[in-house]
């Protein structure tokens, strides 16, 4: 079985600060990690390649940097790497990227393609569905449960008041969610062993895409501003019985026309 | 002298920090309280590669270099000194002189089980009577047909009852002094061989350190490791690694310290501001950190030194002389800057100040590093 994993290399903060002047991220000083959804998605991979034996192939699309992403993913056990990097890339929306993931993944053999859920520095969870769109292929999203039957896959797929169990043929897409599973450790040799191997590294001139659909220009998502969150006024405390207090707050409300 | 690390060492060190900070801290003070072996860490070193780090694949290691090895001991330490040491005292004190001093059939048959297969190793030269002495071993070990027996005991021994693998020293010719003593492999459960009673400790207080006891120990013939009569260079040359172990505990230790009284001095308020503010704060922590970094280059100095195959004796002298005495100091003065606060167990530096202490006793006392340093610089 072939599975790709599709990872994306985030900063490793969930209290990102933003450049005042430009609204783009401050990364600056800031450690990046494997978006921890995706990795939760490497790990389900790695355990049916444990369990069943399979091929597995990590795919990322960054900056030239994200290879150190798939250095990680190669030491956990992942067979090889395909690193999308071109400035063609840059600046790309949720669909840009799906383009060329997907256009990349058309070159790899797959049975099985995992994503994360949703990027920390981002949060939009639209890649993942949005490649098995345009590979025409089943998506099962918010994975927190995966298992193969001889050629289905069987996910438990979250809900926010229920779960779902859905069995689909392979091939498929699934996303997968941090609470999956607990992503293992690499070993020291197999970080080694990981900056031994090649990473196949594809541009621009690489991947069969229209240009309309990469980078910046292919992205119809406008950041029109970027801001970090206004701290708030202290605001005031009275202390007075329930039912005056929530006449005084009936009137300050009335006051700012906001009742 | 170049000390940066290359790509896979950093990356090496950040898998040691996550695994220390995961898997190791949360421990730390309970095993120190009920001074209890953390056998369940240990298993998860084994089961990420941890116990087998600079040694061939063939056997189960990791292949990689001893740089690697010293930052997973740092890393340990930092949160935890008596994990670190025991990672320290199996790889460096019984799965080196296996390595390097076994024959293929000893490395074969002893190897993947020190690398990857659980089983824990321990060293014993300490005696009573023999501790920076320690040409003036009693345990003796008399051939026999196709055995040794052994006879006589060992105080002292870090992993001692947990280790499942030992390398003992013993006297196999008295007249001959120093060129009669010899090293052997010992396994446990081997007949007439035991562990004695526990030692009780001021600081690393998980890792066990007992007493071994051997009463007419029968071992095969073939469990020799190297020839009769040189266990005592290999006991010497072992120690010289061993020593680049116990200065990568310190190190660590004293950059865990360091480290826990950055956050504190942030946090805690004196006189309406963080005592981060003060200037004597300020130096006092500049002090350290310069102490700890200078510690750090002389520890990767010697470790790379021995991956480059070239002398390296003096400097794991100076590696552990200097980063045991920073231990020292870091700690100290850690507590010193957490104040009452850190004289109590609730926070983790009293623990470290008391782990730090053994660093510059154990592998060779600061004296014996400075008797070797000092020998180096006056032959002719």
């Amino acid at each position: 079985m072939k599975i790709v994993v599709c990872i994306k290399q985030v900063p490793n903060t969930n209290k990102v600060k933003l450049d005042p002047a430009t609204g783009t991220l401050l990364r600056k000083g800031i450690p990046s990690i494997i978006n921890p959804d995706d990795k939760a998605g490497l790990e389900a991979a790695l355990r049916l390649k444990d369990r069943h034996g399979a091929q597995v192939t990590a795919l990322s699309m960054g900056p030239p940097q994200a290879e150190a992403a798939l250095r990680e993913a190669l030491a956990m056990g992942a067979d090889e790497a395909v690193l999308l990097t071109d400035r063609a890339f840059g600046g790309a929306d949720t669909w840009a990227t799906s383009s060329t993931l997907a256009a990349a993944l058309k070159r790899l053999e797959h049975d099985l393609i995992i994503t994360g859920r949703q990027a920390i520095d981002g949060d939009t969870a639209q890649v993942g569905p949005q490649i098995a769109e345009h590979l025409g292929l089943p998506n099962i999203s918010y994975a927190e449960e995966l298992r193969l039957e001889s050629d289905h896959i069987v996910v438990k797929r979250q809900y926010e008041d229920r779960c779902h169990v859905i069995k689909a043929k392979l091939p498929c897409l699934v996303t997968a969610l941090a609470e999956l599973n607990k992503p293992r450790y690499m070993t020291p040799g197999g970080i080694f062993t990981a900056y031994a191997k090649p990473i196949r590294v594809w541009g621009r001139a690489d991947l069969d895409v229209d240009e309309a659909d990469i980078g910046l220009n292919g992205s119809p998502t406008r950041v029109f501003k970027s801001f970090d969150k206004q701290a708030r006024g202290t605001g005031s405390k009275v202390e007075m019985d329930p039912q005056a207090a929530a006449a005084w707050l009936v009137e300050r409300l009335q006051e700012k026309f906001i009742l | 002298m170049d000390f940066e690390l290359t790509p896979q060492e950093a990356m090496a060190r950040q898998l040691f920090r996550d695994f220390a900070e995961a898997e190791v801290k949360p421990l730390a003070a309970e095993i120190d309280e009920a001074e209890r072996f953390p056998r369940e860490s240990v298993e998860k070193m084994f089961r990420y590669g941890i116990m087998g780090i600079p040694y061939g694949q063939e056997y189960g290691g990791q292949g990689c270099d001893t740089i690697t090895y010293i930052l997973a001991v740092e890393e340990l330490s930092r949160v935890c000194g008596a994990t670190g040491v025991i990672l320290s005292a199996h790889t460096s004190l019984c799965c080196d002189p296996i390595n390097k001093y076994g024959t293929p059939e000893q490395k074969a048959k002893y190897l993947p089980g020190l690398l990857k297969g659980g089983v824990l190793g321990a060293f014993g030269l300490t005696e009573p009577g023999a501790g920076t002495d320690a040409a003036g071993q009693q345990t003796k070990a008399v051939l026999a047909g196709d055995q040794y027996i052994l006879n006589g005991s060992k105080i002292f021994i870090t992993n001692g009852g947990e280790a499942g693998v030992y390398v003992i020293l013993a006297m196999t010719d008295k007249a001959r002094g120093a060129k009669g003593i010899s090293a052997f492999i010992v396994e446990a459960g081997a007949p007439g061989f035991s562990s004695g009673k526990k030692e009780l400790k001021l600081g690393i207080r998980g890792s066990a350190t007992t007493e071994l006891i051997f009463e007419n120990c029968v071992i095969p013939k073939e469990n020799l490791l190297g020839a009769e009569g040189k266990g005592f260079g290999l006991a010497m040359r072992t120690l010289d690694g061993g020593r680049i172990g116990i200065a990568a505990q310190a190190l660590g230790i004293a950059q865990g310290a360091l480290d826990e009284a950055v956050a504190y001095v942030k946090e805690r308020k004196q006189f309406g501001k963080p005592i981060a503010a003060f200037q004597n704060t300020q130096f006092v922590l500049a002090d350290l950190h310069t102490r700890v970094q200078a510690a750090r280059f002389l520890v990767y100095s010697a470790a790379k030194a021995k991956d480059r195959g070239e002398p390296f004796a003096v400097k794991a002298a100076m590696a552990k002389l200097f980063a045991s005495e920073t231990a020292m100091r870091v700690t100290d003065r850690a507590v010193q800057l957490f104040g009452g606060y850190g004289y109590m167990r609730e926070y983790p530096v009293e623990r470290m100040m008391r782990d730090a202490k053994i660093t510059e006793i154990y592998e060779g006392t600061s004296e014996v590093q400075r008797m070797v340093i000092a020998a180096s610089l006056l032959k002719d």
